[in-house]
């Protein structure tokens, strides 16, 4: 099936952060969805969603050129994505900190400031300084000397955004942050990412499960479902037609009275929301 | 008792390796690895055990076994999941070699005994020697690597993002615990190596939350155990290693226990209001 394609509203060149045309995903063999066509502009705040397994983290591989696309192109600032790219700051679903790791939050932002730079330094101070802004742009500077495993789960989220932006990256990849988060903790940290956005004109991927918290900060959405990819503003994606030819069964969307959305029908596609 | 050239020896290697000790041991901690160092050892063992069977000396075969074991450890699981089934596979091979060795050659006793708790009395000069070279080469790498392992063993995937050789780092991190361990093995023997290259970072990881005061700690224990082991065995008749082990493990218990009972660790406020 073709790309379900929704008005994507046209930029001048210089401002198309992400362009992607027929893209096809995929391990080896196995595709994991195909016909992916879309524009992300600077500055936008993007949804990616989908259900389990649909290959949301996939394109964040291609992004951060951890993977080359089966077929098609994608484009990342007018140029094929590589691995190692500074621009990009990321911050994964897992990562290795637990409760044994006494480490304190700004030495983890400073690490990602100069962690990749080999050989010995003898001052810290520009890279610790840096580290120091990033933790105050996202509201923690006064969890900067506490440990790691003594953060809550909110707490860890910002330390994790800080140290995506210590490097002041133009593309923010954000998946699944909000997971693990009550739903006050998930609103701050999205008028957070919100405030990184439009403050700085970085743009952001954020992938969830629950497109509803994200409704009143989004610009666009990509939604990959059954293979297939939809991309476009809220209102023209996450309709029933576009969902229902995403899903390849009947898919009503509907609304409350306060602009939540719930999706009915994909019961057997998603997990729990 | 400096008179005495053994106990000269003994203490030149004591103090090499409890200061290489404490260093590496605090990214095994980190990596959460000492599985691996553990199983690096028992490789090691069997490396001895064939350098004695070709009538060579065993730390060479120590150092040839734990580097090939470490390599292999480090290649077959890249990734932090299911790496002690890895571990414990390549360890099971190893050993089943040194079996081999061990039913070829009847004469191991007192060399199988000071491989398998350490015989630091009777290290020769070119013991020593041999020491200070694997130290200052270990030394040098990790000069070279200490960020980009450091940032790599907390933050793997964003590591990975970065473009930074998190496989490389995990094979020369395998290196540096493999000759580590080989010389770490003349002090406190095979089987006790934990406690040089593990308790004593374990210990100073609950007393510090910065990287460089953690190794800085670690070390200094690893250096008071050691140094302390060696005094009181000078005038005690018992083997070194079982003062060096249990005086960490005293510190362990004072640290875990005491301490954190008067210092717990702090728990954000935050997380008891989301529980609520």
């Amino acid at each position: 099936m073709s790309t379900i394609q929704p008005e994507i509203t046209t930029a001048p060149v210089q401002s198309k952060v992400i362009t992607a045309e027929k893209l096809v995903a995929g391990y080896e063999d196995n595709i994991v969805w195909r016909d992916a066509s879309f524009t992300i502009d600077r500055g936008e705040f993007v949804a990616v969603i989908g259900p389990n397994g649909a290959g949301k983290t996939t394109l964040f591989r291609l992004l951060l050129g951890l993977q080359r696309p089966t077929s098609g192109t994608i484009k990342l600032f007018d140029s094929e994505p590589k691995r190692g790219n500074p621009d990009i700051g990321y911050v994964p679903q897992r990562h290795l900190i637990d409760s044994e790791t006494n480490v304190e939050s700004l030495e983890l932002v400073h690490l990602a400031f100069c962690g990749h730079k080999w050989g010995f330094h003898l001052s810290a101070k520009t890279g610790r300084k840096a580290a120091l802004v990033a933790l105050e742009a996202v509201g923690a500077a006064e969890l900067a000397h506490q440990s790691l495993n003594a953060l809550s789960g909110g707490e860890l989220q910002r330390i994790f955004l800080a140290e995506a932006l210590v490097s002041n990256p133009s593309l923010l990849l954000l998946d699944e942050p909000l997971a693990n988060l009550d739903i006050r903790r998930e609103n701050d940290l999205l008028q957070l990412v919100n405030n990184v956005v439009r403050s700085r004109a970085v743009t952001a991927l954020l992938i969830a499960h629950n497109i509803n918290p994200l409704l009143p900060f989004l610009d666009k959405v990509i939604y990959i479902a059954n293979g297939k990819v939809a991309t476009g503003r809220p209102k023209e994606v996450l309709t029933s037609e576009v969902l229902s030819a995403l899903y390849g069964v009947h898919i009503e969307v509907l609304h409350d009275s306060r602009g939540n959305i719930a999706i009915v029908g994909i019961e057997e596609h998603h997990g729990d929301e | 008792m400096f008179q005495y050239q053994f106990m000269q020896h003994a203490f030149e290697a004591g103090t090499i390796v409890a200061i290489i000790a404490g260093i590496v041991g605090y990214f095994v901690v980190l990596r959460r690895s000492s599985f691996a160092a553990h199983a690096l050892s028992h490789i090691g063992f069997a490396g001895a055990a064939g350098a004695v069977l070709f009538g060579v000396s065993p730390v060479y075969g120590l150092l040839l076994f734990t580097s090939v074991g470490g390599s292999m450890m480090a290649a077959l699981s890249p990734r932090a999941a299911h790496r002690d089934v890895h571990i414990g596979t390549v360890l099971a091979f190893m050993l089943g070699i040194g079996v081999l060795f061990i039913s070829l050659y009847t004469g191991y006793a007192t060399e199988a005994y000071s491989i398998l708790f350490g015989e630091i009395l009777g290290i020769s000069n070119s013991d020593v020697l041999l020491t200070l070279v694997a130290a200052l080469i270990i030394l040098s790498i990790i000069a070279v690597v200490y960020r980009p392992l450091l940032f790599a063993s907390l933050d793997e995937d964003v590591a990975e993002a970065k473009g930074m050789p998190t496989f490389l780092l995990g094979i020369i991190f395998m290196i540096l615990v493999a000759v580590a361990t080989s010389i770490a093995v003349q002090v406190v023997g095979v089987l006790l190596i934990f406690s040089l290259m593990v308790t004593p970072a374990a210990i100073a990881q609950q007393l510090a939350k910065r990287p460089h005061k953690v190794v800085i700690i670690s070390v200094a224990i690893a250096l008071m155990a050691t140094w302390l082991g060696l005094f009181v065995a000078f005038y005690e008749p018992y083997p070194v290693s079982f003062f060096i082990t249990s005086i960490v493990f005293v510190l362990y218990l004072l640290v875990r226990f005491v301490y954190r009972r008067i210092r717990p660790l702090k728990v954000s406020q935050a997380s008891f209001q989301n529980a609520a």
